[in-house]
């Protein structure tokens, strides 16, 4: 068994934009940043539990769509004034195509 | 190479604060030295009463600890004030003498207290009121000795008396005008002040002129030109003050009444800038907080070598800090020739309010015993807003205008400690007064950032920012006129539509590029904005960027607290079908969806449909008919209308059918925030018109155009804009009217409040005085039409952006492989 999967190409997530990955226990935020970095995190935010893959990414951040939480996505990290942290999960991109680290997936499984 | 050196000389709130503003914008450009002639890191000057009164401790209103000074990498030498300024050799030397390099100086030296230099006036005993170890005296004295006179009765002056009484002395409070604080109140409020303080057990002597200090030593009375004297233990001098100029003066810059800056706060010699009380800019010198915040971010623009942001000088307001007494007072508060003046006196309640107006604009305001409003009134003298669509009530407070019943509530410095006030986030009155005063903040955004207040419906920013007058009192900087889009530029909403017309830009990059964008990419806040003002600016021909849209708009459904979204499909004027209903059941029943709701709008509600499923069920709906109701989105939502004359026995026009026409006519609109019509048949107004953004009221006659209703946070019933006589005339006007709000209301300002800051006379005046304009707008709207009205549903279900509904899958790649 490898330690990355492959799950997406770089162009199948829109820049400055996310896609959600589904797995069977849980959903994961796969996003890419203005300069074609990409990230992994849960997909839910800790304060009401909103999609942050739905969120407007600027930065290295992303803003959840519910109540407007920033989130760091390179530490998850909230920012500002609340108070909070998202699960992140290893990922990188060989040759236009992104990986997430299994190892990762399943320590947070 | 080695880092540029900047010294501040005074360690004053001004100083400090255009270090802070410098280190936001470049926090390694300089090598920062401060020297400060008190022993103490900045402290929050204003606060100064409160200290002596006993209220708060010298802790409690240190701005800037030294930890600040040490984790900004910055020396500072406190109790070694600068005694010398070498231009040439570009070296500054202290008392101490030592001697320090600078590439740029900031003199931040601020005001003496004036010393009347009446005999005596050197006695031990007699001080002014300006720095910490002042109050440590007064507190000294007042522990060993009984008889306190104050000479002036100014802001400070007051101020000091009231904190020496407090401390159980006998204050006289000597004054050589017939005015208390005559610079800031007119007699009638004066006079309400006097009898209050009076009663706190201050005495006065007016039309007092002080002609010597006696005492041998120490002070032990005071001496007037009528020959009368008065017994002294402490004399405190609160007559004025004076800007610090010597150290200036001495180094050969050019000084006035105060050290003279241009509009960047530069000096004659271009290294050398100064802030605070110690400038003279444009003829000015202020001796109140809120123009050195201004004045710091200016001066910390330009010691950021940005070169853009001007100082163009401050109006400012006064409230006095005397718990228990309240007085608010800003402007030109004495009417001059031709002036008018709005005056409400309740002598028994002890409230008197007047406001001098001039071509219906607020000039001046002075309050007391109810402040509440003068904020607002303040922002509507700074922003020179027209009231004359409300002036008959303004006297009565904004509260008077519609706050959807809350009234008494909105009284916030009588508020209970637990009060809530930002229903949004549950932040409480004591969360925002302790917040505010533990860390030092000025302005709404400061407390928005910190506490949540106010940061997310806005409905609450009114109250506030109130409390942040009441408890920072002048120090409180008012948001200015001009406000920043957000965080990542410098300049306002209006500045950048304006170059996005002017400058044919057409694309967000465009956009971040020509305007020197801080960030690489915007942020949540101005990237949607921006995304609107290119599509307002320039329809058919601009880039829409998906990425900046709020989800909802990405998805044309409006997302709830589960993820799940609703779907709304668009029923014109409210009109349906048997097919139509049937067609939406088929949809409900094959989509399993949980909840069907009626809305507010007349239309249907399917609640939690899943993202992935909304292709399809958007498949289902185009095919029987209908478009996307645009629920979600900043745009055109519903027109709703009543039964009209073709069935109701009271209706004198067919509203049913006009609010088809109007929804045809706009349905597909982006605005910048939710707009909503509505039509009623007749006065009874079933329709609810006149709580929409347009509404139109038919009446026998012809037909009456409301606009700028609000039903929401802050219930708002619309104005009236001016009666037609043919629907050909309402879809006309209403078309018009929405083009004027695309094109000037700012992104996320709904009608309401946008008529409010224009004016109803402009709008009447561009929709209708001006025919010709008139038409101009109308057939620009039906232009931006062309490219709007494209249904996203169908187009979805067709397939693009499929990317936006499927999501990845790890087993599907598995399966793949």
């Amino acid at each position: 068994m490898t330690d990355w999967i492959a799950i997406a190409k770089l162009d199948d997530i829109p820049r400055l934009g996310a896609r959600k990955l589904q797995t069977e226990s849980l959903d994961i935020a796969v996003f890419r940043t203005g300069n074609d970095q990409v990230f992994a995190l849960r997909d839910r935010c800790p304060h009401r539990g909103g999609p942050l893959s739905q969120g407007i990414v600027h930065g290295q951040a992303v803003n959840c769509p519910l109540h407007n939480w920033k989130i760091d996505l390179e530490n998850g990290q909230v920012q500002g004034q609340d108070e909070g942290c998202v699960h992140t999960y290893g990922v990188k991109v060989e040759e236009g195509v992104v990986y997430l680290s299994l190892a990762s997936l399943e320590s947070a499984a | 190479m080695n880092k540029q050196k900047l010294i501040l000389v005074g360690n004053g709130m001004a100083g400090a604060r255009t270090l802070e503003e410098l280190l936001k914008l470049e926090p390694a450009m300089y090598d920062i030295t401060v020297f400060g002639a008190e022993p103490h890191p900045n402290y929050n000057r204003i606060m100064l009463s409160p200290v002596l009164a006993g209220e708060k401790t010298v802790d409690d209103i240190v701005l800037n600890s030294r930890e600040w000074y040490a984790e900004h990498g910055i020396s500072l030498h406190t109790g070694d004030p600068v005694v010398a300024i070498d231009r040439k050799a570009r070296q500054v030397r202290t008392a101490s003498g030592m001697t320090a390099d600078y590439d740029r100086l900031l003199l931040a030296t601020g005001s003496n207290p004036f010393i009347i230099p009446v005999p005596g006036h050197d006695l031990d005993g007699v001080i002014g009121f300006r720095d910490i170890r002042d109050v440590e005296i007064m507190l000294e004295s007042a522990r060993q000795h009984k008889k306190a006179v104050v000479i002036g009765g100014g802001l400070l002056g007051l101020e000091a008396a009231n904190g020496l009484k407090k401390n159980g002395m006998d204050v006289t409070v000597v004054h050589l005008m017939d005015i208390l604080m005559e610079r800031q109140l007119d007699k009638p409020a004066a006079n309400l002040l006097k009898a209050s303080l009076e009663e706190n057990g201050l005495r006065f002597l007016m039309e007092a002129q002080t002609e010597a200090i006696l005492g041998e030593q120490r002070v032990s009375g005071v001496c007037f030109k009528d020959g009368s004297e008065i017994e002294a233990d402490l004399v405190v001098m609160a007559v004025g003050i004076r800007p610090n100029m010597g150290l200036a003066k001495d180094a050969g810059l050019h000084c006035e009444r105060g050290i003279v800056v241009n509009d960047t706060l530069q000096t004659f010699d271009p290294r050398i800038y100064a802030v605070g009380e110690c400038v003279q800019h444009r003829n000015n010198c202020y001796g109140l907080v809120a123009p050195l915040f201004e004045q710091a971010k200016v001066c910390a623009n330009h010691l950021a070598h940005l070169g853009f942001g001007r100082y163009e000088g401050s109006v400012t307001s006064t409230k006095l800090k005397v718990t228990g007494i309240d007085l608010f007072s800003a402007g030109e508060f004495n009417e001059g020739e031709g002036d008018e003046t709005l005056v409400l006196q309740d002598p028994a309640q002890g409230v008197y309010k007047k406001l001098v107006i001039r071509d219906n604009r607020i000039k001046g305001a002075v309050m007391y015993g109810d402040t509440m409003d003068g904020t607002w009134y303040f922002q509507l003298l700074r922003e020179g807003t027209d009231i004359s669509s409300f002036r008959n009530t303004i006297l009565f407070g904004q509260h008077d205008l519609g706050d959807a019943g809350h009234g008494e509530e909105t009284r916030v410095a009588k508020l209970a400690d637990d009060a809530e006030i930002c229903g949004c986030n549950g932040v409480c009155k004591g969360d925002i007064v302790k917040a505010i005063s533990s860390k030092g903040l000025f302005t709404l955004d400061e407390v928005r950032a910190h506490t949540k207040a106010s940061a997310s419906c806005g409905s609450c920013t009114g109250l506030v920012e109130s409390l942040l007058a009441s408890t920072v009192g002048e120090g409180y900087a008012a948001a200015p006129s001009k406000q920043a889009m957000c965080g990542c530029t410098e300049h306002s909403h209006d500045e950048v539509r304006k170059a996005i017309r002017d400058e044919a830009l057409k694309s967000m990059r465009a956009v971040f590029d020509l305007l020197n964008w801080k960030t690489p990419d915007g942020c949540s806040s101005c990237r949607p904005a921006l995304n609107y003002y290119l599509l307002a600016a320039w329809p058919g021909e601009y880039e829409d960027d998906a990425q900046s849209r709020f989800i909802n708009e990405r998805a044309h459904g409006n997302i709830q607290k589960d993820g799940t979204y609703s779907v709304v499909p668009r029923m014109f004027g409210g009109l349906c079908s048997a097919n139509d209903l049937r067609a939406i059941a088929d949809v409900a029943d094959k989509y399993r969806v949980p909840e069907i709701k009626v809305t507010g709008g007349q239309r249907i509600d399917l609640f939690g449909v899943k993202k992935e499923q909304l292709p399809a069920v958007w498949k289902d709906l185009s095919a029987a008919g209908f478009v996307s109701g645009h629920a979600y989105g900043k745009a055109l939502r519903t027109v709703k209308t009543c039964a009209g004359k073709n069935w109701c026995r009271f209706g004198t026009q067919d509203s049913t059918g006009l609010g088809v026409q109007l929804e045809e006519l706009t349905w597909g609109s982006w605005m910048p925030h939710k707009f909503k019509l509505a039509v009623s048949g007749c006065p009874r107004n079933c329709a609810e018109a006149t709580i929409k953004d347009f509404g139109v009221v038919c009446v026998d006659s012809g037909y009456e155009l409301h606009i700028g209703g609000n039903g929401g946070i802050k219930v708002r019933v619309t104005d009236l804009l001016c009666k037609v006589s043919s629907e050909a005339e309402v879809i006309e006007y209403a078309g018009a009217f929405i083009q004027l709000y695309r094109e000037e209301g700012q992104y996320l300002e709904r009608t309401a409040p946008w008529v409010e800051r224009v004016s109803l006379g402009y709008v009447k005046q561009r929709i209708v005085d001006d025919g010709a304009g008139r038409q101009l707008l109308y057939e620009r709207f039906k232009h931006s039409q062309q490219f709007a009205q494209v249904d996203p549903w169908q187009a979805r279900a067709d397939g693009a952006e499929s990317h936006e509904f499927t999501p990845l899958s790890i087993d599907r790649l598995r399966a793949a492989s």
